[in-house]
């Protein structure tokens, strides 16, 4: 059940996409699977007795009431990008809905009826741009080919804005008025259907304010413990201190005793390996409510048969990968000879870095809640990024088929990549139907910062070889960080293809001879991905050793930058990969590595920024470029010492390439928040383990940067584009870490080659 | 279990709790008031921020047997309309990211407001620096606060 990479692209789901391209044909087959949570098929009804509100759904994600009530359903997850609302955002544009009358729902779980709903990858924008354009658009053509009929005009003088189709002498109806006869007109030819003129648009490419922020606001909107249902019990879980820990017996007596403790029950844990979608081996304590749970829970004697994981030491560990890069690695790229490039080299710069676990920490620690109902229906709510994988967990640890699972998703607080985990929604499913009642899971602080799914600690080394002109003629880079897949499976020892695509092995400057190298390490926890994934680590090493060998050739890191790109073209690792380069899931065709943009990017931010007049006067400033999940950036940090010693960090400045943006408030946002989350990566984030166990109980082990040490002025470009739109949630974070080291050199005169350093 | 009478957004509620309950999970579990949220249970993260009488309190932090005759409010009871200054600003701003710690941020600078009508930058840092976000919303926080300290 584990996908490979949930974060790259699923090639299956995608193809699940097509359904969204509305015919006759995938109309009636999305009938056929409609269960009756959406509305579907109802424009093949009848219309109902006169004055009853009637509806056309032309699709899944639009149906349009007789009351003139236009719903957009969102099937991905909102965990903070906005992707709620650009989506429909995108179908409304099309369309031509009034913006601020519509209503959006949220789509249960199912890819069968939406297609991929993996909220993961920086991919929402980049897979369904296109789809939502198309759904927007067939419902278009079908509302001015019921108006022209009914006015005797050619649809072609007709158009729609503010829910109503508009003819050319001024004539006005409004959607709702249509319903009635486009109900039952047949699904257009989706050949047929054109697409606006993308200057037309009224949404696309602006600031659109999030459809929940009245809501959040007012403390009205639903996250994942907010569901109350008739009942319910809350339930605490004391889970294996060290991964694989196994239960050899306990005693609940205590927390039986506590007042409110209903219940007392094992879940039987995985082992080694602990797997991605498996909840831990644990004790859990049932009561009426979160207080009672807890209490029970710390009543509970447990005696536990650690396993080999008790005597695990991180800091050991990230010693002994530092060791293993000195040594001959696995070949991951090559191009030239490295080894000969070295012989003749008049100066070789060899560095090492180090990186940390980091915990995703999201505010709303894990929870979810699950209804098992005598009918064997498991209904969920939950504040999951993949919905069908929580419901193919859920269904797989209760053995009743995904049919049976219900899923809703609620907002999240947070996802960051810990949510598209279900290890906690199916504790949530086994407890509820343990207790026979709604139960909800709740996770406290200590269980998220014990029991994630961490970002992997990693050890770099680069070797770099500058002949006796100071040309750069060699790069040697080696990497070693324990896999996410080891966490499924307990012989993966190095980084997949697609990890190693993640920022390295798409080392895109034209150095004539590169080797790229990975080395074995075993996972001691649960290893995940979180926002950016393992660019985090290569940007960070690679970006802040790209700074030293400009320095040591006398030259500017940005122009460097620029020279080594070389001429605008597209790159293609595959050759040079032993065709292994994953491209994000995308093929290179569809979205090459163009380095035409990428100078494009580093030009504007250095010019916005003024980077030249800021070496001049001096200022500590530092720069990154880094292009991750198929988008361009780059990125300048300015830091400062004030008058107490204090280190802060004034200006940001990103510039950004992601092709055509859709919510471009919202791209600013990810890039402000990005910058903040990136701050703590390189400053005070770090997760160790000592005897298995992590040593970072809640925020004040595990700490996360405060408004206080925050960067200022985040100032963010966004590049005027047609290409195609591309993701923005992940890729603020790779430049900014080595930008943010790069500025630091130039304050205090020492390179960073270990995160999180002390600011 | 003891009973207790607390006063909530203006209204008297009767709970019957563990004394050692702390206020956190009396509005959420015992209430059903969900817009007070759960974050770190140590006061670490200010994402449970209420008002007793005119302070910011962290509510995962300060038990039922606590509360006495003080009046608590929550972002329920901000305002009754949900168009305090404050909630005004975070939608022009479009403050929220997931949103999660935003009802915690905007009760804590409520609280500010109303012992600091035009706080200055470092008074909103200083203040502010109790609630954790991990989005990242910090700098529109503070430019909301300050649009709200001028419409106040």
């Amino acid at each position: 059940m584990m996908p490979n990479f949930p974060f790259l692209k699923n090639k299956k789901a995608e193809d699940k996409s097509e359904v969204f391209v509305p015919s006759r044909r995938d109309f009636l087959k999305l009938s056929s699977l409609a269960t009756g949570g959406f509305l579907l098929g109802v424009n093949f009804q009848c219309a109902g007795p006169k004055g009853e509100t009637i509806t056309f759904a032309p699709n899944v994600f639009i149906s349009i009431t007789s009351d003139n009530e236009v719903t957009i359903l969102a099937h991905r997850s909102e965990m903070g990008t906005g992707i709620r609302t650009t989506l429909p955002q995108i179908v409304a544009d099309e369309l031509g809905a009034d913006w601020s009358k519509i209503k959006i729902i949220q789509g249960e779980g199912d890819e069968e009826k939406y297609g991929n709903q993996n909220t993961d990858g920086s991919f929402s924008v980049r897979m369904f741009y296109e789809p939502m354009q198309k759904a927007g658009a067939t419902a278009r053509h079908m509302l001015i080919a019921a108006a022209a009929k009914k006015w005797e005009v050619s649809p072609e003088e007709c158009n729609t804005e503010n829910s109503e189709v508009i003819h050319s002498s001024g004539k006005k109806i409004n959607f709702g008025d249509l319903v009635a006869d486009v109900k039952d007109m047949p699904l257009p030819d989706p050949e047929s259907i054109t697409l606006r003129e993308f200057s037309s648009y009224k949404l696309i490419g602006k600031d659109v304010t999030i459809y929940d922020a009245r809501d959040i606001v007012t403390g009205k909107a639903t996250f994942g413990a907010d569901v109350d249902l008739p009942g319910m019990q809350v339930a605490v879980i004391r889970r294996s201190p060290v991964i694989g820990a196994k239960v050899i017996s306990f005693n609940d007596a205590k927390a039986l005793a506590v007042q409110g403790v209903n219940r007392v029950f094992k879940i039987d844990g995985s082992g080694i390996p602990p797997g991605l979608d498996k909840p831990l081996e644990g004790i859990a304590v049932i009561a009426d409510n979160t207080w009672a749970a807890m209490k029970g829970r710390d009543a509970l004697e447990i005696e536990w048969d650690l396993g080999p994981n008790q005597t695990y030491n991180s800091a050991k560990q990230l010693e002994e990968m530092l060791q293993s890069t000195t040594r001959d690695g696995k070949v991951r790229r090559e191009r030239g000879n490295f080894n000969a490039a070295q012989k003749t080299a008049g100066k070789i710069l060899e560095r090492t870095y180090l990186a940390p676990f980091y915990a995703h920490a999201t505010i709303e620690p894990p929870a979810a809640i699950a209804d098992f109902k005598e009918d064997g229906i498991c209904e969920i709510w939950a504040p999951t990024q993949h919905p069908q994988w929580a419901r193919q967990a859920v269904g797989a640890a209760l053995g009743v088929d995904v049919t049976k699972v219900k899923m809703n998703i609620t907002l999240l607080g947070g996802g960051f990549g810990r949510k598209s985990k279900p290890d906690f929604v199916v504790e949530a499913a086994i407890l509820s139907k343990a207790a026979k009642s709604p139960v909800r899971v709740q996770w406290t602080r200590e269980d998220d910062l014990h029991f994630d799914f961490f970002h992997s600690h990693s050890a770099q080394r680069i070797k770099v070889a500058l002949d006796k002109n100071g040309d750069f003629t060699g790069w040697n880079h080696h990497t070693v960080f324990p896999a996410i897949g080891a966490t499924a499976s307990a012989t993966e020892l190095h980084p997949s293809d697609g990890e190693l695509g993640l920022g390295c092995t798409d080392f895109p400057y034209d150095v004539p001879n590169i080797r790229i190298e990975s080395h074995e390490s075993t996972a001691h926890t649960r290893i995940g991905w979180l926002r950016s994934v393992s660019n985090i680590h290569h940007s960070f090493a690679i970006n802040c050793m790209l700074d030293e060998v400009a320095e040591a050739r006398g030259m500017d890191p940005i122009q460097q930058s620029l020279q080594m790109l070389g001429e605008d073209r597209n790159l293609d690792f595959k050759p040079e990969t032993d065709g292994k380069y994953e491209n994000y899931g995308e093929p290179i065709e569809a979205f090459p590595w163009n380095t035409g943009r990428m100078k494009k990017v580093i030009e504007r931010v250095a010019k916005e920024a003024n980077w030249d007049q800021m070496l001049v006067d001096g200022k500590s400033v530092g720069f990154a470029a880094h292009k991750s999940f198929l988008t361009y950036v780059a990125c300048i940090v300015l830091v400062e010492k004030d008058s107490s010693g204090k280190i802060t960090i004034p200006e940001v400045h990103y510039a950004v390439d992601c092709g055509i943006g859709v919510n471009t408030d919202r791209i600013r946002s990810q890039f402000e928040g990005g910058a903040q989350f990136a701050t703590s990566l390189a400053t005070t984030s770090a997760i160790t383990f000592e005897n298995g166990i992590p040593k970072q109980n809640n925020f004040d082990g595990y700490q996360i940067i405060r408004m206080p040490q925050s960067p200022k002025k985040i100032h963010v470009y966004i590049i005027e584009s047609m290409e195609k739109p591309t993701g923005v949630g992940e890729p603020p974070v790779p430049p900014y870490i080595p930008a943010l080291c790069n500025a630091m050199y130039k304050l205090t005169g020492d390179r960073i080659y270990q995160l999180p350093f002390k600011a | 279990m003891e009973k207790f009478t607390i006063s909530v957004n203006g209204k008297k509620q009767d709970v019957n709790a563990d004394p050692d309950m702390p206020l956190l999970w009396v509005l959420r579990d015992l209430l059903s008031m969900k817009g007070t949220k759960f974050g770190c249970g140590q006061a670490l993260c200010g994402a449970c921020t209420v008002h007793l009488d005119d302070e910011a309190i962290r509510s995962c932090s300060t038990p039922i047997s606590k509360v006495g005759d003080q009046k608590v409010t929550t972002i329920e009871g901000l305002d009754s309309e949900g168009h305090h200054p404050l909630q005004d600003a975070w939608v022009e701003h479009v403050v929220p990211q997931c949103g999660y710690c935003q009802t915690g941020q905007i009760m804590n600078a409520a609280a500010l407001l109303k012992k600091s009508p035009s706080p200055s930058d470092a008074e909103i840092e200083e203040s502010m620096a109790g609630n954790l976000c991990r989005c990242g919303t910090y700098n529109r926080i503070k430019d909301a606060i300050l649009t709200a300290s001028k419409a106040l």
